[in-house]
């Protein structure tokens, strides 16, 4: 009970994208299309589901039995990037297809606030092994969640007449600020 | 890019190449912690430091990083100041630190740093990668404090906690919340637009 209430609050209350802010560069980068951004949502849900796992066994395993916390942010920033490198070159010998269809935006997950984010809100809060993969996952979905529907938006938003001003960056921004405002919909859902 | 005298340099980083407002960089942590002045300033301040001395310390060694573990390097020298900005906040000013959570720790992935020392820093002298980072950290730490200053006379009717709107006005709570954030943002990009084209238009 307590995991399905993590994951759907992740999925839906506390949003990545819309609660934390966190992911932001790609969800405005990459919205654009629909089946770029779905491509990105699951590159970012699969990574996300690693992370959770390896930043909680370093936390639990080596930073808290030796006292190390204060290393926290450089050892989850390293893990991250060398586990993006990681993945990338274990998905080009395994599945091909699957590297194909998540490409260029692979590489660009490490920049993604949302990866470090969850591994220190994963940290802050406190979870224990399982509640920490329910977190991953369910914030991965999230994220896909909100940048599919931001590009279904924009898809839309291309024949609107949009004022001078706000195209591009403006436009997506006040977009995105509505559906945030949808999203608080949800927040009465779980205490 | 030589050719820029300092001054250029510093201005660039406030009005032409403004982080937030015209690269679009550092999203999360302006749009997070901008509920409050006083929470959009500690991040201004707290990001200025990790950028100035990164700025600093990647300008003085980038003579001896290897290009092809550069940007592991710049992560190394980025993620030292910013756990030093994150203990030194803890310590000493334990409610803001409580307040800004995450986002503190989350300025290693701020894009506006490592970006600054992928393009500026690690071409150019030590000086000239100072006075680059002073003029990204004005920038960023002005476009913080419009959004916060907005944000919170509107959504709590005060400014850095003292009452300045009167009793008969009725907070919008939104904009304290995520959506007030997107939304201010937007239209802030949108009145840049306008403003830049207006000067273009007089020059």
């Amino acid at each position: 009970m307590e995991l399905l209430a993590i994951f759907i609050s992740a999925i839906l209350i506390n949003n990545f994208v819309l609660h934390y802010f966190l992911g932001i560069c790609p969800f405005l980068g990459v919205s654009k299309k629909l089946d770029s951004a779905i491509s990105m949502g699951l590159a970012v849900t699969f990574v996300m589901t690693i992370t959770a796992v390896v930043s909680w066994i370093i936390n639990h395993w080596v930073l808290i039995p030796y006292k190390l916390e204060y290393l926290q942010i450089v050892s989850f920033i390293l893990v991250i990037a060398s586990l993006v490198q990681l993945v990338e070159m274990f998905i080009r010998k395994t599945s091909p297809p699957l590297y194909q269809a998540l490409g260029i935006y692979l590489p660009l997950i490490t920049t993604n606030c949302a990866i470090m984010g969850l591994a220190l809100l994963a940290a802050l809060k406190n979870y224990n092994f399982m509640e920490t993969v329910v977190f991953g996952v369910g914030s991965g979905l999230g994220f896909t969640l909100a940048i599919v529907l931001m590009a279904g938006i924009r898809e839309r938003l291309d024949l609107a007449d949009v004022p001078e001003p706000l195209k591009g960056a403006g436009i997506a921004l006040i977009v995105a600020g509505i559906m945030a405002l949808g999203f608080f919909g949800f927040s009465g859902m779980i205490k | 890019m030589a050719s820029k005298s300092l001054r250029q340099e510093f201005f660039k980083g406030v009005w032409d190449e403004n982080p937030i407002f015209r690269q679009l960089l550092g999203m999360c942590p302006t749009l997070a912690v901008t509920n409050a002045v006083i929470n959009g300033l500690a991040m201004g301040l707290a990001t200025a430091f990790v950028l100035i001395f990164s700025s600093i310390v990647v300008a003085a060694i980038k003579k001896l990083i290897p290009s092809q573990v550069r940007i592991a390097s710049y992560i190394v020298v980025i993620a030292t100041f910013v756990t030093m900005a994150d203990r030194f906040l803890a310590a000493f000013f334990p409610p803001i630190s409580k307040s800004l959570g995450p986002y503190v720790p989350l300025i290693v992935v701020n894009c506006i740093i490592l970006g600054r020392q992928e393009a500026f820093s690690s071409k150019n002298s030590v000086g000239r990668a100072f006075i680059d980072a002073l003029g990204m950290s004005t920038g960023f730490i002005i476009a913080l404090l419009i959004l916060s200053s907005i944000r919170e006379i509107l959504g709590s009717g005060t400014w850095l906690g003292h009452q300045v709107l009167g009793s008969w006005f009725e907070p919008w709570i939104i904009m304290i919340l995520p959506p007030g954030a997107f939304l201010t943002l937007g239209i802030l990009l949108g009145l840049i637009m306008v403003i830049d084209r207006k000067l273009q238009r007089s020059v």
